[in-house]
């Protein structure tokens, strides 16, 4: 808590809030102190003058000082306020945790009672209310204190809710404690912090609103004087003394900043913690890493759709640039299917994203060379009619990657009128088309209908059905069954792989899933730690693989012969984080097979001559299997 | 209001089944039950105050029979129950009663100031639109990422200023600076076109500011999102993905947001009316509460309400139709 208020003063918000709040206090309790007789005087010689050096801010109709009469207005203005605002509060306390106290059925009614009032401006409930109570100070307070009331309750009611769903009130329930002592001991406390930074934001609105009514000369009257009696009195004579109206305006909004900007930083001090927490994570300079893995001179003779060599991406860390992915590079021929694995982390997902172009500031992507269908993707400056017809990318999940707001079919329907010179008509007309070769019944009906009308399986299918849009020569599929039901997994997969076999594209898919991959690709990537460990068939996969990280993968796939009663193998340790790269082997302390060298020096992917590649000192050596067990025994 | 929701029964008729059908009876019963909320409430907040309003209304020196006379005349001696049928009967009619000031009728009074009201709040709300998206939008994207941190703390630092400074304060400074020093427009008053700018400026700057905040967190929280990943990766112009795909979807809390401030712009004309001495409702409100004048608070109350019950109902069909989602809690 201390640490949180010592933040607060710390950021330029917080330091202008508590300070003029300070000032807007200290004018309140000892300005009539100090200068109420002042600004009472009547002084006959000086009626309605102007600015001078006796009167700063000149006279009113009595000749009395506006100046003193201005800072001895502070407090009333302000308690006033914090009287309104505590009326407020109170009652919309009350009545925001009235569904817990009254049960559902009554609590319903006052919610929905909030419901309705909320929907109507304040000012306009305190004209209601300033009717029923009548003109004047008392009135005013108990009009703005009411009429505050329901936005009070309505927060109220989302901070209570979230805390009355939670495990322990729900306990305490079926414990038999009381309603209101559930309130008192269980709710009320934990929504306490929240509330008051809220209420102190809104202290500085009902300041103003106070300011208003005073104003219109329903609030405060003679021969009391808050900000707003006093702008009333000068909007009268603004054509020649503006600064009568305008200094208590000033004032007031000084002081409604003073409660807001407060209020704010410390919300801001709450919600920022998160932040910096993250930001420390990051911390820890990388350095450069060492030479990687840049031979893969088998690629160099086939007819590759896609060329990455040496590709990195770098993200701002706290502490110096973070590197994802560290040099990586590989080959997709024509219609071929790669498969890359790894942990999350891995860098895996970051690869097929940067290779699309997708990476946005303040990430930075890097490679030696990177072409795709024979062009330079760092080098040429327009590559959009390429990449927006010859790459189709499937992301991850199909609930979120649709434009909600649009109808399916317009969203495929976009890319023929972009890239290919379609009119609407044809646009449609190929949309339609592309949903049926995807497999989807009643295309033209469905294109009609929004993405929150199809069903996971079904939006992926139109996710494909997008990329075929042009005539794709490679498609990236970043985890695209991930998000859905096992049942649908396998169509979605058998999809893929028809929709290549007829388009002859290339495939390159991004899955932690070795088994997925298994079934779909003829060539793996094994990813650790933004950079490539293996790189072989996928025949071999289960055989013949030659890191232990790619065996301990492996072995972590249970299969029809896996004992039932066996613990899930699992791999022991946590992936690497990328702000604190290892020197040597990234994998090194999480192997069975780590050794001095491991640990100092980073292995290179070195191709073998039958064109598989591995980054490993100790490749192919035996490993005694290690259950799950014994490794945290 | 649950017992207006069309019972969930698989024989449900076809024509409920259809979407917008079901939105519109639930959004129209949701109406219906706050204008006789609102209504109920403006017949007893004359049965609120504490005493005998007609005597508060005429004055202590008042004779006793002619309070006696104003009292049957307004019906206050009837049961309540017979005051509120008759009062409802009477509305039905648009009769909103006679002002005790004026004895003229409350309906006449406020058709005539009601367009003076309504062509402010509704002038000041098309200009902070016009302000709020295009700027919002702008600085989203220019500011997007971290990108240029003093245009973002500059639009930050004016926008939190702007939108702290009440309506009528805001006119107040703007007479003295435009009106008396530069006197480029009138002070006060409604005649022309030139005697609009000031009052619908003095309305329209916080919430335009206010808007512009909500519109440029709006769009960087949609840059972010997958759909326009996915639009990028469909490689669309940076125009088309901005305007066609991310502000439609930022459009949905903004237009809630907007929708509130066009409600308070409405109830806003009070206090900048009366900076302005702007011949609308706002001045008859305040003149009529302090004047005690009941009859005609009830009728003006009730008008306001109206009007922000049905701009409410407007932006939630607005909403419905840009963003077909919002109507999925009403299935």
């Amino acid at each position: 808590m201390t640490n949180r208020w010592s933040r607060v003063l710390k950021t330029p918000v917080g330091i202008a809030g508590v300070g003029l709040l300070t000032l807007v206090l200290l004018l309140a309790v000892f300005a009539p102190i100090l200068w109420g007789d002042k600004a009472n005087a009547v002084d006959t010689d000086n009626l309605l003058a102007g600015p001078s050096a006796d009167h700063w801010l000149g006279t009113d109709n009595l000749g009395r000082d506006l100046f003193y009469r201005v800072l001895v207005a502070t407090r009333l203005s302000v308690s006033l306020a914090l009287l309104a605002t505590a009326l407020g509060t109170v009652v919309g306390v009350l009545l925001g945790t009235a569904p817990l106290l009254l049960g559902r059925r009554a609590g319903r009614l006052v919610t929905a009672l909030v419901n309705l009032l909320v929907a109507f401006p304040g000012l306009l409930l305190v004209l209601f209310f300033a009717v029923v109570f009548g003109v004047g100070a008392k009135g005013a307070v108990l009009a703005i204190g009411l009429a505050g009331a329901p936005a009070f309750a309505r927060l109220c009611q989302t901070l209570v809710a979230g805390v009355a769903e939670l495990e322990y009130v729900a306990a305490a329930r079926i414990a038999g404690v009381g309603r209101f002592r559930i309130l008192l001991r269980h709710v009320l406390p934990n929504v306490a912090e929240p509330l008051v930074v809220n209420v102190t934001i809104s202290a500085g609105g009902v300041l103003l609103s106070f300011a208003g009514l005073s104003f219109l000369g329903l609030g405060v009257q003679p021969p009391s004087y808050d900000w707003g009696r006093l702008m009333q009195d000068g909007l009268a004579g603004i054509y020649t003394h503006p600064l009568a109206a305008l200094a208590p305006g000033i004032m007031v909004i000084v002081a409604g900043l003073a409660f807001n900007l407060t209020g704010e930083a410390v919300a801001g001090a709450f919600g920022m913690s998160a932040v910096t927490r993250f930001g420390q994570a990051l911390q820890v300079d990388t350095g450069e890493t060492p030479a990687s893995d840049l031979r893969h001179d088998a690629d160099a003779d086939r007819d590759l759709v896609l060329d990455v060599r040496d590709l990195r991406v770098s993200f701002p860390g706290a502490a110096g640039p973070v590197h994802p992915v560290r040099g990586v590079s590989f080959g997709v021929a024509a219609g071929e299917a790669v498969g890359v694995v790894g942990e999350s982390g891995s860098g895996k997902s970051l690869t097929a994203l940067s290779i699309a172009r997708l990476v946005e500031e303040p990430g930075l992507v890097d490679a030696r060379h990177l072409t795709f269908c024979g062009t330079d993707l760092l080098a040429e400056s327009d590559t959009d009619q390429l990449l927006g017809t010859s790459l189709a990318v499937v992301f991850q999940d199909p609930m979120t990657s649709f434009n909600p707001a649009m109808r399916i079919g317009a969203q495929l329907a976009e890319v023929g009128r972009h890239h290919q010179g379609l009119d609407r008509k044809e646009a449609s007309d190929r949309a339609v088309d592309r949903l049926r070769a995807v497999r989807v019944r009643e295309p033209e009906r469905r294109a009609r209908q929004y993405p929150f009308e199809f069903s996971g399986g079904m939006r992926q299918r139109a996710m494909i059905g997008m990329g075929l849009m042009g005539s794709p020569r490679l498609i990236i599929a970043d985890e695209p069954t991930t998000a859905l039901d096992v049942t649908v997994q396998s169509q979605v997969l058998a999809l893929l792989q028809d929709v290549r076999r007829e388009e002859g594209a290339a495939l390159l898919l991004i899955s932690h899933d070795v088994s997925v991959v298994s079934d779909v690709c003829d060539r793996v990537l094994v990813m650790y730690a933004g950079r490539i460990v293996e790189d072989l068939p996928t025949a071999d996969l289960h055989t013949r693989a030659q890191h232990p990280y790619t065996r301990a993968l492996v072995a972590a796939v249970p299969d029809m012969a896996t004992a039932l009663d066996a613990p899930l193998a699992t791999i022991p340790g946590h992936p690497v984080d990328p702000a604190q790269m290892p020197v040597g082997c990234a994998y090194a302390a999480r192997c069975p097979l780590a050794t001095a060298v491991c640990r100092e020096q980073d292995p290179a992917l070195v191709a073998d001559t039958s064109g598989r590649r591995v980054a490993c000192w100790h490749a192919g050596e035996p490993i005694e299997m290690v259950t799950a067990e014994e490794a945290t025994a | 209001m649950a017992a207006l929701t069309p019972a969930v029964v698989p024989t449900r008729a076809a024509w409920l089944r259809n979407r917008w059908v079901r939105f519109a009876v639930r959004r129209t019963g949701r109406l219906l039950v706050s204008l006789w909320v609102l209504v109920t409430a403006s017949f007893l907040m004359i049965h609120f105050v504490p005493g005998d309003p007609v005597r508060a209304a005429l004055g202590l020196t008042a004779p006793a029979d002619l309070v006696a006379a104003k009292r049957e005349a307004l019906g206050l001696n009837d049961p309540l129950l017979t005051q509120y049928v008759h009062y409802l009967g009477n509305l039905l009619h648009g009769d909103l009663g006679e002002s005790i000031q004026s004895q003229l009728p409350v309906a006449e009074t406020i058709g005539q100031r009601l367009p003076a009201t309504a062509s402010l709040a509704f002038l000041a709300f098309g200009v902070a639109i016009a302000i709020a998206v295009p700027v919002g939008v702008a600085v989203a994207v220019a500011t997007r990422r971290g990108r240029r941190r003093r245009t973002e703390l500059a639009f930050a630092g004016t926008s939190v200023v702007l939108g702290a400074i009440p309506d009528f304060l805001l006119g107040v400074a703007l007479v003295a600076v435009f009106a008396v020093n530069l006197g480029w427009f009138p002070v006060a008053g409604r005649d022309g076109a030139s005697s609009y700018v000031l009052p619908v400026l003095a309305l329209a700057i916080g919430p335009a500011a206010v808007l512009a905040r909500i519109v440029r967190v709006e769009m960087l929280t949609v840059l972010e999102t997958d759909y326009i990943r996915t639009a990028r990766a469909k490689r669309l112009p940076a125009l088309r993905i901005h305007l066609r795909h991310a502000l439609p979807n930022a459009v949905t809390a903004t237009l809630t947001l907007g929708g509130m401030l066009l409600a308070s712009m409405v109830a806003g004309t009070v206090l900048v009316e009366n900076v302005f001495a702007w011949p609308g409702l706002g001045s008859t409100i305040v003149q009529s509460i302090v004047s005690k004048d009941y009859p005609l608070v009830q009728g003006t109350v009730l008008v306001y309400g109206v009007i922000v019950l049905i701009v409410n109902n407007l932006v939630d069909v607005a909403l419905a139709v840009l963003d077909p989602r919002s109507t999925i809690g009403d299935l």
